[in-house]
């Protein structure tokens, strides 16, 4: 009983992992000159991938700064046929020390019921596989998970844990491709194309809008070069300079099935540290 | 049980004299109920037992409290089933009944009855030591009872340090001489024997250093106390075995190595007290292959191998005949396995596997099977199948027990 229980609930809890860090946290106040080191490699030496780099660091450094967050979410899972099935998840996310790792999160499931307790801890990284901890509150058993699954859905929901780190800024290589008018706001677009080992995509198409500098709408290309999904970010709202959007919705254009991932108001600097992200303390949250 | 309802008395008052303060808290009560029924095809082996069909059900609740700032927390779970066949597994239990309190994130205190888990590897699980089986559960030695403690953790850069006073010895629980899945002579539970400086309500003792170290997660630990396992004595009137519980020292380590889609886990014991001073590990891997069949599906494959060199032959002792050491059956074994989860909307999953004995063949296999329905209700089907037992092996008691077990929970 206990090991299939524990199976499904790695599953729930992976679906969540990501969607703790920094992930839909794109930025506001610009820079233009990088202060932070450069990751030459994800930079490139052509016009066209400097200045998407620029674009998409410029996002990704508006948002440091941060300290820590807490977040209630809820995901809503639509089949072809309109059926639906709803999620809810707390996250606690520790920023980065730096860009050569990622942010440390905590994600606890709510619900459904047969899933409550169970937390997924996370210590991300950039093109490494990140560190990655299960607690199963029905065993009370923690345990650490291979974390090589990138392109993999969870829990029938349309993203894919490599979905969640989108924001990475050393995660992928860029290219610029022109200004364009959506709805009366300008964006930048941007390709990117993922660096890290085992990504289900071959090209990632986003909007940034040239206001805020937010990510509004990505696109994500298949291995064969197809479009598989679409997400759109919206209800974007800031707190002290950090924009953070509070409906992403995603939809697979094979399945014709959506995602919908609602964050409730966030919290910041709430005092949660390094001891907050250790191990040990997914003994005591159930 | 007494013992029981003295700390869901204490903790109900702790938890209202403390939300009666300034500081309210939060409360927050669910539950869950089961129904279950375990079929078994095969006639019984043995006299008294039941034929055929074993309907249950099951109730846990969860009530629990967290005072606002997060540092006191109370938590009380009683668990009970009513079983139609077997006296004996009809039974209820404090799963759960502890205050705990949480310092500024490096130490944590907890005070009550509670469960916890030591281990890495799925076959057998030889370092966790700590919480008694509950054998009518199931003889996967999964179910556990709660253990009343006194525990100290230390969360500290360093890693994790936990310090275990344990008072109140709980003794196993297994089936009744109605029950299936029991041996050639039923087991007189009430009887208890302690031996070998063991002695009913003595203290055990117990601590746990854990760690990871890049792709290594490391656990060492050390127990001194009353075994968990018995050893058993034929009754002076013939008919019962009694169980004999002894005073061990036992020494463990668990580790596990994670590298991309391989989990590479291993668990070992030294033990002290029962006979000549044994050794026993398991070895093995898990590696899964994402996205089979270009679906969302995941398939991990498991393989473990089983060594115990315990002396669980038969001796004479001062109260009769019995062995130096507890019976077990994974003295030379290996284990193999695989994990379907399907990655849908209803978290569907399998697990199945079959643990040879590489002495005599004797084979084992069990299938687990789990799917969400709605929002709010599990259904769960479970069989175990023994197949070319051995006579001398322990399973052989087992032999005619195939049993298919379908379970629906509904959470509240």
């Amino acid at each position: 009983m206990s090991n299939t229980l524990s199976m499904s609930a790695l599953k729930a809890a992976l679906a969540v992992t990501l969607l703790g860090a920094s992930f839909f946290s794109l930025p506001a106040s610009a820079q233009d000159q990088p202060t932070h080191a450069d990751d030459l490699m994800a930079r490139g030496d052509t016009p066209e991938s400097i200045k998407g780099y620029e674009i998409a660091a410029r996002s990704d450094r508006s948002d440091a700064g941060f300290g820590d967050s807490k977040v209630e979410a809820s995901m809503v899972l639509r089949n072809a046929a309109g059926q639906t099935s709803e999620r809810s998840l707390s996250f606690s996310t520790l920023e980065k020390e730096n860009e050569t790792v990622g942010d440390k999160s905590l994600v606890i499931f709510n619900s459904p019921r047969d899933v409550e307790g169970t937390a997924l801890l996370s210590h991300a990284k950039i093109l490494d596989p990140d560190d990655q901890w299960l607690f199963l509150p029905a065993l009370k058993r923690v345990k650490r998970i291979s974390s090589a699954n990138k392109s993999g859905p969870f829990v029938g929901s349309e993203f894919a844990f490599e979905d969640f780190t989108l924001t990475e800024l050393n995660k992928f290589t860029y290219a610029y491709v022109g200004e364009e008018d959506v709805d009366g706001m300008m964006m930048d677009v941007v390709d990117r194309f993922p660096r890290y080992e085992k990504s289900g995509y071959t090209k990632q198409i986003s909007w940034i809008d040239q206001d805020i500098y937010q990510a509004r709408k990505i696109e994500f290309y298949d291995r064969r070069g197809g479009l598989l999904k679409t997400l759109t970010l919206s209800d974007y709202r800031e707190y002290d300079g950090i924009w953070r959007a509070h409906k992403l919705a995603m939809v697979n254009h094979k399945t014709n099935k959506e995602t919908d991932l609602i964050y409730s108001e966030f919290q910041f600097k709430t005092g949660l540290d390094e001891g907050d992200f250790v191990k040990g303390v997914l003994q005591r949250i159930r | 049980m007494r013992q029981g309802l003295n700390i869901v008395a204490a903790l109900t008052c702790a938890a209202l004299a403390a939300s009666g303060g300034a500081s309210a808290g939060e409360w927050e009560f669910d539950g869950e109920i089961a129904g279950e029924v375990r079929y078994f095809p095969q006639s019984a082996q043995f006299p008294d037992q039941f034929e055929h069909w074993q309907p249950s059900l099951i109730l846990q609740t969860d009530l629990r409290w967290k005072s606002d700032d997060d540092k006191h927390q109370i938590v009380i779970i009683p668990f009970g089933r009513l079983d139609a066949q077997d006296d004996s597994r009809s039974h209820v239990d404090l799963r759960e009944g502890y205050y705990r309190y949480v310092s500024d994130s490096d130490w944590t205190l907890l005070i009550g009855a509670a469960k916890v888990f030591w281990g890495t590897v799925e076959s057998r699980h030889l370092v966790d030591i700590i919480n008694q089986t509950d054998g009518v559960e199931d003889i996967d030695e999964e179910d556990k009872l709660g253990q009343p403690m006194v525990k100290l953790s230390l969360l500290k850069d360093w890693g994790q340090l936990d310090l275990f006073v344990l008072p109140g010895f709980r003794t196993r629980t297994f089936p009744g001489p109605d029950g299936r899945l029991r041996f050639a002579l039923p087991i007189d539970t009430e009887n208890p024997i302690f031996e070998r400086n063991a002695r009913r309500g003595a203290v055990d003792y117990a601590v746990r250093y854990s760690n990871f170290f890049g792709n290594w997660d490391v656990g060492v630990s050390a127990f001194h106390g009353t075994s968990r396992e018995p050893r058993f004595v034929i009754a002076p009137t013939g008919g019962e075995l009694l169980p004999v519980y002894d005073r061990i020292t036992q020494g463990s380590l668990d580790v596990q190595y994670t590298a991309g889609a391989w989990l590479w886990k291993g668990e070992a014991i030294v033990r002290g007290g029962q006979g000549k001073t044994f050794f026993a590990g398991v070895a093995g891997f898990e590696y899964t292959i994402y996205q089979i069949f270009e679906k969302s599906w995941d398939l991990g494959l498991l393989a473990e191998y089983l060594y115990d060199d315990r002396d669980d032959g038969f001796v004479t002792e001062t109260f009769g005949l019995t062995s130096e050491a507890p019976f077990t059956a994974f003295q030379n074994d290996v284990f193999a396995g695989g994990r379907l989860a399907f990655n849908d909307t209803q978290d569907t999953s399998m697990l199945a596997g079959v643990s040879v004995d590489a002495d005599d063949s004797s084979l084992s296999m069990f299938i687990e099977a789990e799917r969400r329905l709605g929002q709010n209700w599990t259904a769960e089907l479970e069989s175990r199948l023994f197949f070319n037992v051995d006579p001398v092996n322990l399973a052989n008691s087992f032999r005619d027990d195939d049993f298919l077990t379908f379970r629906l929970t509904r959470y509240f």
